[in-house]
């Protein structure tokens, strides 16, 4: 038998057959709604007879303080049902395993070897407790002292910790490195302001924020640049930093990026650089050459490590040398001969997280960088860079699509593109069409809020996908497009084959209203 | 209120059968009989039927409801054009109707229950509706007029459909404050634009599908606006009087301070207490006469004018006497992005107050949160 052209399947004529996608069609209930009382899924056996005459009421020995006076309110499930729920849980997403996922610009949605998690499973690491003695972990200290030598050469700056546990962890974290220099200069006071820009991730100005500043927000030039002119407006002796991201989340470079570091300088500020997602520059910028003082890495974007639903991440943050006494503890240290843990940093802003932050996530940052070198870390950047561009040179083929801003310039990672000429002639929204598109097993997002460029798409396709996936992509959404101008209907009610088809968003937008958890769900829509 | 509480939605029609008539004929609108005569000898084709049927069929396609209309041209003429069969009320002189006929029957609709009002019209129709109903009923714009600068219309006749379908379903249960602004139609003919913020309609509101490119009030938009007065309250000094201009974003800060707020009007506090309601220019000038003062003025959604729209009584002598560097400007993000990356303007009618007025400014945007803006001329 001949091998199969998989091409020739999905292509006809030119012309592609679109791929259809069918989700699971389990609505499934939140599984404290699943619970039934007195349901187990573990029954644990009562204590032999001589245990328990030799070893007496454990319990008892519990002081008084530190007993629950009421058994935890968790749902009461058999294992087979527990099992069943996470299944089909799963089957309701389009996550990064079952779609070409380039929709989901500023994540750097990148394939993630499967082998890295098998590393990071590992039972030598799993087992680890961070309570053993530096003697004991010389392995994963390595690990992470030697994954600190490659984010100082990338950055250029002198020292990093692994310690803040999310990129938003990370610009806290630089965030108070800013505030604990001011006030070691009796400055912190007086300096009660961070300068960001709209189009920098909106951690920055959120976190500056969490930290008691006050959030000075620069909006675009008429080129779509971050306005030189309002920043100069901005600083004052009032500056304690500028938290910056380059490229912006349009995808454009701003090339007066060192102008920007010099005039916050000047005024006496610190400046930090958002490098969360740094597919597009690896090798090719460093914050050093910028003069930034401080900077901080994703490993769930760039590093590979993957970015998981919110769950196990690290913010890598790092500084200058003479910011280096303010960096969380402990540090990971080496003699030359043995590893071990530094908390004798007297101006540390302390702990950003627990213990030694995420180590398996280290490791697979590790693994991913070391199995690329430093020519293959350059080369990340320049595919990414590559595919961005062609990606962006077929999708404004399709019409109705354009890109604001800096005219005749390409983009690096990844483009905020804009459906307003589609919106306008047809009435179907940027939104919408991305909607749509997940009948066909892909998707988009559009932009933070507030929508500054209107009827918004961002798309990444970082390294990852090849010519084929890219262009199969890119007709996908021509053809969404094209449904827009010809049965507007189809696209206005998508999604066809999902399990949950349009929810209101207004009551996100509204904290009175939000619930985090199960409890507090129940507090504001009434029940016990 | 809707199909989701298991009975069938009454849904109100209004259409203003003259509104767009001015706009292909190039007279910027259509108020006044006169007008509406000359737009029809000059060729202009009434096009508010036809918008109000689009947006009517697409809610008889989606959701059952009670359509409750003026008679002939004002709606039963749409409803029946799309097969529905419409309770008729009210009376009226066919082919001679007013901005009076909009008043009744804006007013009509209130009386029977309707759970949302739907309209086709421009400015001049949201004005005449909001002075009828005011906030007592969830409305919505079909956009048929020649000006669509309110915030009370959906984006187009399609997307009002889909708005009043939703609202009516219980799958939209959002209603936000919209502004209804109106030009003077006799000034622009002249060449002047005089922007007038009339009051506010309660509009069901999904991002998408409402004319955003005039400013929103959404939940989150009421929190920020609560963030913003929370900012503006903590910044306030003992002795000194506070200006506030009108706009539901200053109302907040009047509400911060436990008072009301002339919505449309300037009104003057000191020490948390008002000194003076809806103020004109003379009685502002009075009460700053030797005394320091601040301006707290927030811009015209989608616009962006800050002083000279709408806010006339703080005049350029007004603002002279208080100072470039006592004024502030507050503003949501969500308003600063309706204006599509343009500057913030003034146009005050005085040159030199006008020039004193360019440059950089802080808008408070949040609470310890503000944007660097330019203002131009």
């Amino acid at each position: 038998m001949g091998q199969r052209d998989i091409t020739k399947e999905r292509y006809s004529d030119g012309k592609p057959v679109l791929r259809r996608f069918h989700q699971a069609r389990w609505d499934e209930p939140i599984i404290f709604e699943l619970s039934r009382a007195g349901q187990r899924g573990i029954l644990v056996p009562e204590v032999d007879e001589e245990i328990r005459a030799r070893a007496g009421d454990v319990l008892a020995t519990l002081p008084d303080g530190m007993r629950r006076k009421d058994p935890p309110a968790l749902p009461e499930l058999s294992q087979p049902q527990v099992v069943r729920h996470y299944a089909r849980l799963s089957q309701e997403n389009l996550g990064a395993d079952l779609n070409v996922d380039i929709g989901q610009g500023t994540c750097t949605m990148k394939y993630s070897p499967k082998i890295n998690d098998q590393l990071a499973a590992n039972p030598k690491l799993l087992d680890l407790h961070p309570f053993q003695d530096e003697e004991t972990v010389q392995g994963i200290l390595e690990v992470m002292y030697r994954f600190e030598q490659i984010l100082k050469e990338i950055s250029g700056l002198d020292r990093f910790s692994l310690q803040p546990g999310a990129g938003s962890a990370a610009i806290y974290a630089n965030v108070s490195i800013i505030r604990a220099y001011h006030e070691a200069r009796g400055e912190s006071k007086q300096r009660d302001e961070i300068i960001t820009t709209i189009f920098s991730h909106p951690s920055n100005a959120a976190c500056a924020k969490t930290a008691g500043y006050r959030v000075i927000t620069l909006y675009p030039d008429d080129d779509g640049y971050p306005d030189l002119d309002a920043l100069k407006a901005a600083v004052s002796e009032r500056t304690a930093g500028l938290l910056i991201t380059n490229p912006e989340d349009t995808g454009i470079y701003n090339p007066k990026i060192a102008e920007f570091v010099d005039i916050v300088h000047g005024a006496g500020g610190l400046c930090s650089y958002d490098q969360a997602n740094a597919n597009g520059v690896l090798g090719i910028t460093r914050a050093r050459e910028a003069d930034f003082d401080l900077c901080h890495f994703n490993l769930h974007k760039t590093f590979s490590t993957p970015h998981g639903c919110g769950g196990p991440a690290v913010g890598a943050t790092g500084v200058k040398e003479e910011l280096a006494r303010f960096l969380p503890v402990p540090l990971v240290e080496y003699d030359g001969d043995r590893y071990r843990l530094d908390y004798d940093l007297a101006d540390s802003i302390g702990k950003v997280g627990s213990f030694h932050g995420v180590p398996a996530v280290v490791v697979k940052a590790y693994a991913w960088a070391m199995s690329l070198g430093a020519d293959g870390l350059r080369e990340v950047a320049g595919i990414a860079v590559l595919n961005n561009n062609y990606l962006l040179k077929k999708m404004l083929e399709i019409p109705g699509l354009s890109i604001p801003y800096a005219k005749g310039k390409r983009r690096i990672e990844q483009v905020r593109y804009s459906w307003e000429k589609l919106a306008e002639e047809t009435g179907v929204h940027s939104e919408e069409l991305g909607i749509r598109a997940a009948d066909f097993g892909v998707h988009y997002w559009t932009s933070h809020h507030p929508f500054v460029v209107p009827e918004p798409c961002t798309l990444e396709p970082t390294e990852s996908y090849s010519k084929d996936e890219l262009d199969e992509y890119v007709a996908i959404i021509a053809h969404v497009a094209r449904e827009a101008y010809t049965d507007p209907e189809i696209v206005k009610s998508a999604p066809h084959n999902s399990t949950v088809h349009t929810i209101e968003h207004e009551p996100f937008d509204d904290p009175s209203q939000w619930a985090v958890t199960w409890r507090a769900f129940r507090r504001k829509v009434g029940g016990d | 209120m809707t199909e989701a509480a298991g009975r069938c939605p009454k849904l109100g029609l209004i259409v203003n059968p003259v509104a767009g008539l001015g706009g292909r004929v190039g007279l910027k609108g259509s108020d006044g009989e006169e007008i509406q005569k000359r737009a029809l000898e000059l060729g202009a084709v009434p096009g508010a039927q036809g918008r109000a049927a689009q947006a009517l069929e697409r809610v008889s396609s989606i959701v059952n409801t009670d359509i409750i209309t003026w008679p002939v041209e004002m709606g039963e003429d749409v409803a029946k054009r799309c097969g529905l069969d419409p309770t008729v009320v009210g009376s009226i002189e066919p082919g001679k109707t007013s901005a009076e006929d909009t008043r009744h029957a804006a007013a009509g609709m209130l009386q029977a229950g309707v759970d949302l009002l739907l309209f086709a019209g421009g400015d001049g129709t949201a004005r005449d509706i909001c002075g009828a109903v005011g906030s007592k009923v969830p409305v919505l714009g079909i956009p048929a007029g020649v000006k669509i600068h309110s915030a009370a219309f959906a984006t187009t006749p399609l997307a009002a459909g889909d708005l009043a379908s939703l609202y009516l379903q219980g799958r939209v249960s959002a209603l936000r404050e919209a502004e209804v602004i109106d030009i003077d139609e006799e000034a622009l003919r002249r060449g002047d634009i005089t922007v007038r913020l009339f009051g506010y309609l309660k509009v069901p509101f999904r991002t998408s599908l409402i004319q955003s490119l005039k400013s929103a009030s959404g939940p989150g938009e009421k929190v920020a606006m609560q963030a913003i007065a929370a900012t503006v309250v903590e910044v306030m000094e003992k002795g000194v009087l506070y200006i506030i201009g009108p706009g539901t974003t200053t109302r907040e800060v009047m509400t911060g301070l436990g008072l009301g707020k002339t919505l449309v009007g300037v009104d003057v506090v000191e020490d948390g207490r008002i000194v003076a309601s809806d103020a004109n220019e003379s009685q502002i000038l009075s009460l700053i006469a030797g005394r320091r003062a601040v301006i707290v003025v927030t811009p015209i959604g989608g616009q962006g004018c800050i002083f000279g729209r709408g806010n006339q009584q703080i005049s350029p002598e007004v603002i002279r006497r208080v100072g470039r560097e006592n004024i502030i400007v507050v503003g949501t993000p969500g308003k600063l992005n309706t204006l599509a990356g343009r500057p913030l303007w003034v146009d005050t009618g005085d040159r030199e107050v006008d020039g004193m007025l360019y440059g950089h400014y802080r808008v408070v945007t949040g609470y310890n949160e503000e944007a660097i803006c330019r203002v131009s001329g």
